[in-house]
């Protein structure tokens, strides 16, 4: 069974036909990188899986998609639930103006968890896979808003691993951010991927290279390539890509 | 003159065209404030605070209306803010776009357009007499409440849509429901904005006298209210009653600038606790 899996996917904004027949197979313990000319679909298809679109009025999403075999649209699946298990970071860090430790206990308390000590050790835990807790462990009272640009999107991801979730959406998690907070992003990426299955949107091609185990190309709501990152990169099939990751045009 | 001189001195002129009528927006509240302290301060000592009106008004203090003003104040709040809050919330969060949601807020705008005498008829056809409330302190402060409802409504809509989506989303994201986002981000982080309101609304409530006319303010009480059913004055009525119709206008004048600085006084004093409060919460949440 796949991890994820979409299938046949339409998605409308209103007159505006956003993704056209979208499919695809994500396995377990991957990352995988959707890259594209802005406004190519990207983001609506990461945001299909914890239903973010379904904030947006007027969407209208035909087809199926699957988290470990089961249709996370059908009428049984509350989506609290659903976003427990599918984790997001934004484009930009977006921490709560609380503390820090109240950021990374926030998904705890509003899933009903108020064991003191419990949510103390799982904040210390998802701030050390964040690879933030050495940076923070004496300031956990403080205000995130304190933090750098860098440390506020690893708090993001801490406060989105908190809440165990097997699957992680980025859109775009590192282009706020200057260089070294982005190496930092990267790595860490790599080393969720053997808890996680991670999806991330992203505009920088060294980046889907470096980070990600394969890579779907979209452009103009169509999925163009989907393969290997190495594929992609090295030897793809379609032109469109090509000229694409070779910087012909996006 | 090149173009380059022209320029300057188009935006020399404007600059100082702004700020000498700024200063005089601040110039007109500073002789406001100005004449009323020194018309009305003479008179104001302990006993005119602490006491009962005497001798037709002309003598003694004004207790019974500061005490009937701070009533209706709380009374006021009590029922307009929840209900402002609540209404705001669901315009801003949770109606969609569309004809609902420009119907209310079209409303909205109406029911503050209303002019504040009317407010009194209605409160008095509806709480006074249709409900059978009589002149009493629940029958003004519903109708106060009535009045400023609008205000509440539309800073709370304002503070709540001041706060960027990307904090909703991520609340979402993380598996809270709407009324938990709300609850635990979006309401807090607006709620500094949101007490403006209530300042505005407090400064409103204080100084009208049309809504409470015929709806509880009483000409002369010089005791204090037992229940919620019980008539009192009220500042702005007993400085409108001291000025036109009392037993002897030219003797109570002093009272009626006295009256006038106790309100000032008492609104400045409301004003600064609810800033105090809204600095307190804008520290704990703040952005940046």
């Amino acid at each position: 069974m796949h991890k994820i899996e979409s299938k046949n996917v339409e998605l409308y904004y209103g007159s505006f036909h956003a993704l056209k027949g979208i499919n695809m197979t994500i396995e377990k313990n991957t990352v995988t990188a959707l890259i594209g000319p802005s406004g190519c679909g990207k983001s609506t298809f990461l945001r299909l899986f914890n239903r973010m679109n379904d904030l947006i009025d007027g969407v209208r999403i035909e087809g199926s998609c699957l988290i470990d075999g089961k249709d996370i649209y059908s009428k049984e699946v509350r989506i609290e639930e659903l976003r427990k298990r599918v984790g997001m970071v934004f484009q930009k860090p977006n921490p709560f103006p609380k503390t820090i430790f109240e950021n990374v206990a926030y998904g705890l308390r509003v899933n009903g968890i108020s064991h003191a000590t419990f949510i103390e050790e799982r904040v210390e835990r998802s701030l050390k896979q964040a690879a933030l807790w050495d940076e923070v462990k004496d300031k956990l009272k403080k205000s995130a808003m304190e933090l750098s640009g860098g440390q506020q999107q690893r708090l993001c991801i801490a406060r989105a691993l908190a809440i165990e979730p097997s699957v992680i959406l980025m859109d775009e998690p590192a282009s706020a951010l200057d260089p070294i907070s982005t190496a930092k992003i990267e790595e860490l990426i790599y080393e969720l991927k053997s808890q996680y299955t991670i999806m991330i949107v992203t505009h920088n091609m060294q980046q889907a290279g470096r980070v990600s185990d394969t890579t779907a190309f979209f452009y103009l709501g169509e999925l163009v390539e989907y393969d290997s990152t190495k594929k992609i990169f090295t030897n793809p099939t379609e032109i469109r890509t090509q000229n694409y990751i070779t910087g012909r045009f996006g | 003159m090149d173009i380059n001189t022209r320029k300057r001195l188009a935006e020399n002129t404007a600059f100082w065209v702004f700020r000498i009528l700024s200063l005089g927006v601040i110039g007109i509240l500073f002789s406001i404030l100005g004449f009323i302290l020194s018309k009305g301060i003479g008179v104001v000592n302990w006993d005119f605070i602490t006491k009962m009106p005497e001798d037709g008004m002309t003598k003694g203090g004004i207790y019974p209306a500061i005490i009937g003003t701070l009533y209706l104040i709380a009374g006021s709040m009590l029922f307009a803010f929840p209900i402002g809050l609540m209404s705001g919330i669901y315009t801003n969060e949770y109606a969609k776009e569309g004809f609902i949601k420009r119907f209310i807020k079209l409303m909205t705008s109406n029911l503050a357009g209303i002019p504040s005498i009317v407010f009194g008829l209605f409160g008095m056809a509806l709480f006074v007499n249709g409900m059978g409330f009589g002149d009493s302190i629940i029958a003004g402060s519903l109708t106060l409440g009535l009045l400023v409802l609008p205000i509440i409504i539309r800073t709370t809509e304002e503070s709540l849509k001041a706060i960027d989506n990307s904090f909703r989303h991520a609340s979402l994201a993380l598996g809270a429901t709407k009324l938990q986002t709300i609850r635990r981000v979006t309401l807090p982080m607006a709620m500094p904005n949101i007490i403006t309101g209530l300042i505005l609304s407090i400064g409103r409530v204080s100084g009208e006298t049309a809504p409470i006319l015929f709806t509880v303010a009483a000409y002369f009480l010089p005791k204090l209210p037992t229940s919620m059913y019980d008539q009192v004055m009220a500042l702005p009525y007993h400085l409108y009653v001291i000025s036109t119709s009392g037993t002897n206008i030219a003797e109570s004048r002093s009272m009626a600038y006295g009256t006038a600085v106790v309100l000032i006084l008492i609104v400045l004093i409301l004003n600064l606790a609810a800033n105090a409060l809204r600095r307190y919460l804008g520290k704990k949440y703040k952005i940046n």
